[in-house]
């Protein structure tokens, strides 16, 4: 018996997704497909496109660099979930031919070889099937098989375009790693240090004696070690695959009518939420996905304040149909909708609408108490009722932002939705320029044309040192001069001045308070032309 | 005037019991007032009598005080109809922005979206609609009385309990081309059950509010 011998490894067989989180950024539509695209982390190129590789563009590029070499560079952010959203159809396509698959992290996932060699009849046949089963999806894969997980992972990331899969005969995988410098480890401290004592591939870090490396490098160096030498002590812990939480509904041919569609979604709203249930759990944020037959995607996160039940989440569709046309997807002509849609009707015939749980919690804290849960319920139901008479946007819960701009410092939220982030901190700052108190009642949400004149009748203006040219006389509510008042009152000019850098929110204006003969008293806006009311006081 | 139990004279006995009878009788609240600011006491001497509806014209501030009190007493407020509604104004009167739901846009369903919402909410403020047939004002009525909530009306209301009409501001603060807005008093006219008086009120300056007080000298 050797207890004390490390285990032997078994053999792996990794299948590695060249450039996923670019990958799964395109089929997520965040990226066009066929154009030089890359996606961001931290201010660098962390995955690029074929094309954009062409031009010059590499990973670790910062992203001022990257745009130098390839203007027409499409980025986005990185973004972990979508990453690992996106990779769940392909390992449950995987699944499907080699079970018992283990997730290193999205892009990357490892199989034990034993079995699925065995079924295929033969290792390469195996690595054949998985690349078979990525193809039906779409998407690119390379296979590396040999004696451990981090060989194969190696020996897959080795592999090239015109032959993806590289298969390391038994015994061979030490002999393999042997020039691969040690930075490929993933541990940069361990990588750094051993590069200053002059060990600079897994070779010559293998060579060294066990017992040695334990007394200088401890257990994180012993690990590495093992890798190096080809004795990955990882096994390949096959993933239970998760329940499926989420629904879909197919239509052939798709349904053009909401009220339609909203009754053929009932069933599999109830099995939703009943299969949600089971689990002992409740939904208190859905993502509903809907295609069209034009092959556009709408897609779109829902909160609840409570949690969704069936009829919950056939509201969401319809208000989801009825806020927006499937027009933000990639249209079969080229041309772009107009919102000419008519309300309650749809772009396009919808042919599948999916429900994806994004949020769940227990079912324990969201029991019913035994007397009812009181006036919050009553006053949820009743305001969910009005939201499904009007739409989702049309019941709104205000709250203070940040800005200079009244309009822009009223924050409203649709019942429900929660507060975007950031906003009360947004709000809590200073902002020079605030208008000082008492705040005006009645805030315009959109600036109404006014004019303020001087004693000769002509436009109040300032000159170039912001100073007025000359004072008000007459103010004109509605923007025509004949209809003119007194001004009894004014103060001003308050510059407003911001982002001069930003073309879409710059702000160059100036403020007045101003009381007119009729005793009303008006907050106005003067930008470089115009004369416009922004809040009264009333 | 609110039912005190520890009280042992006759009078508040035979409050107490009528409050109880109402209580059976299904008229919840009828006998308990919405509180109002202090600044407003003296025009509205009892606060916001429960199922009923008052026009406020003229002032959009004025309909924002009224609001406050139940707010700052713990209400649930609802605005509908009135986009340009100034939020921080709102706060500045000290109603309560989490238990505040606006409406901006309740369309051509004007009456079922009020009635909806004064179901749910204590008070509800809702501009004028353009025309409004008696009768339907008057199942609104019966409406509110049912669930013992208010309804201030911006502008004209074929039944309301009082009409509170601003007739004019008085400024102080803003000078010629210096200084800024700080006090705004209102001139108000009241018509309340038939008698009509004037007041001038000054909002702004409605000071730290003590509700537990005012609800014991109500």
């Amino acid at each position: 018996m050797m207890l004390f011998q490390l285990e032997t490894p078994v053999r792996a067989l990794v299948t590695w997704f060249p450039d996923w989180p670019l990958v799964a950024a395109r089929l997520a539509d965040a990226l066009p497909p066929d154009v030089p695209a890359a996606v961001i982390g931290q201010g660098v190129i962390a995955a690029c496109s074929a094309e954009a590789r062409a031009e010059g563009v590499v990973r670790g590029l910062r992203l001022r660099e990257a745009q130098t070499r390839c203007p027409e560079l499409v980025v986005c952010a990185v973004d972990p979930v979508r990453d690992a959203r996106e990779f769940e159809p392909v390992v449950s396509s995987l699944e499907e031919r080699t079970p018992g698959v283990e997730v290193l992290r999205p892009g990357l996932c490892a199989i034990r070889a034993k079995g699925a060699a065995r079924y295929y009849g033969g290792e390469e046949a195996a690595a054949g099937a998985v690349l078979e089963s990525a193809d039906s999806l779409g998407v690119e894969a390379r296979v590396g098989i040999a004696d451990s997980v981090f060989a194969a992972e190696q020996a897959a990331r080795s592999t090239s375009e015109l032959s993806a899969v590289l298969v390391l005969p038994p015994g061979s995988s030490r002999d393999f790693l042997t020039p691969f410098p040690v930075g490929v480890l993933g541990q940069p401290k361990l990588a750094s240090l051993l590069k200053r004592l002059g060990i600079l591939t897994l070779g010559n870090f293998a060579n060294l004696p066990a017992a040695d490396v334990r007394a200088r490098f401890g257990a994180a160096g012993i690990t590495a070690h093992a890798l190096a030498s080809g004795q990955d002590p990882r096994k390949v812990i096959p993933r239970t695959p998760p329940r499926k939480l989420d629904q879909r509904a197919e239509f052939e041919p798709g349904l053009d009518r909401v009220d339609q569609l909203a009754f053929q979604l009932r069933a599999t709203a109830d099995a939703f939420v009943a299969g949600v249930q089971t689990e002992s759990l409740v939904c208190t944020e859905l993502r509903v996905l809907i295609t069209d037959e034009a092959g556009s995607r709408s897609e779109r996160t829902w909160g609840h304040p409570r949690h969704f039940t069936a009829s919950d989440v056939v509201d969401r569709v319809r208000w989801q149909l009825q806020s927006q046309p499937l027009a933000q997807g990639r249209m079969p002509d080229g041309g772009t909708h107009d919102g000419g849609m008519a309300r309650g009707g749809l772009s396009s015939p919808v042919t599948r609408v999916e429900f994806v749980p994004v949020r769940v919690d227990s079912i324990a804290h969201h029991g019913r108490a035994l007397f009812g849960d009181g006036a919050e319920e009553q006053i949820h139901h009743g305001l969910s009722r009005i939201q499904s008479m009007l739409g989702h946007e049309a019941v709104v819960v205000p709250a203070i932002s940040g800005g200079r701009l009244l309009a822009e410092r009223r924050r409203l939220v649709p019942w429900g939705d929660a507060l975007p982030a950031g906003a009360a901190a947004l709000a809590s700052r200073p902002w020079p320029g605030r208008i000082p108190d008492p705040q005006p009642a009645t805030v315009f949400a959109s600036l109404i044309p006014v004019l303020l004149l001087d004693a000769d009748k002509e436009k109040v203006r300032t000159d170039h040192r912001g100073g007025l040219i000359a004072p008000p006389m007459w103010f004109c509510p509605g923007g025509d001069p004949a209809r003119r008042r007194l001004v009894a009152q004014w103060a001003g000019p308050w510059p407003l001045k911001q982002r001069w850098w930003d073309a879409d929110h710059r702000l160059e204006a100036d403020r007045f308070q101003l009381v007119d003969g009729n005793g009303e008293a008006w907050l106005l806006l003067l930008d470089e032309q115009n004369w416009w009311a922004e809040a009264r006081y009333d | 005037m609110s039912p005190r139990l520890s009280s042992a004279s006759p009078a508040s006995l035979r409050d107490d019991l009528q409050a109880q009878i109402h209580l059976m009788q299904g008229k919840r609240g009828s006998e308990r007032s919405l509180p109002v600011l202090p600044s407003l006491s003296r025009i509205l001497p009892g606060g916001l009598r429960p199922g009923a509806a008052y026009s406020i014209q003229g002032s959009m501030s004025l309909a924002m005080a009224l609001l406050a009190g139940p707010s700052l007493n713990g209400s649930w407020c609802g605005v509908a109809g009135l986009p340009d509604f100034g939020v921080e104004a709102a706060a500045g009167f000290g109603i309560a922005l989490d238990r505040l739901v606006l409406v901006p846009d309740p369309g051509t369903s004007w009456t079922p979206v009020i009635a909806a919402m004064a179901d749910v909410l204590s008070v509800v403020l809702a501009r004028a609609p353009g025309r409004i047939a008696p009768a339907e004002a008057a199942r609104l009525g019966a409406r509110l009385r049912e669930r013992s909530s208010v309804l201030l009306v911006l502008g004209p209301w074929p039944q309301s309990e009082a009409v509170l009409q601003v007739n004019g501001f008085e400024w102080a603060g803003l000078g010629q081309g210096h200084g800024h807005l700080a006090k705004q008093e209102l001139e108000l006219e009241v018509a309340l059950r038939g008698s009509s008086r004037r007041a001038s009120v000054d909002l702004a300056d409605s000071g730290p509010v003590d509700l537990s007080r005012h609800r014991m000298g109500a």
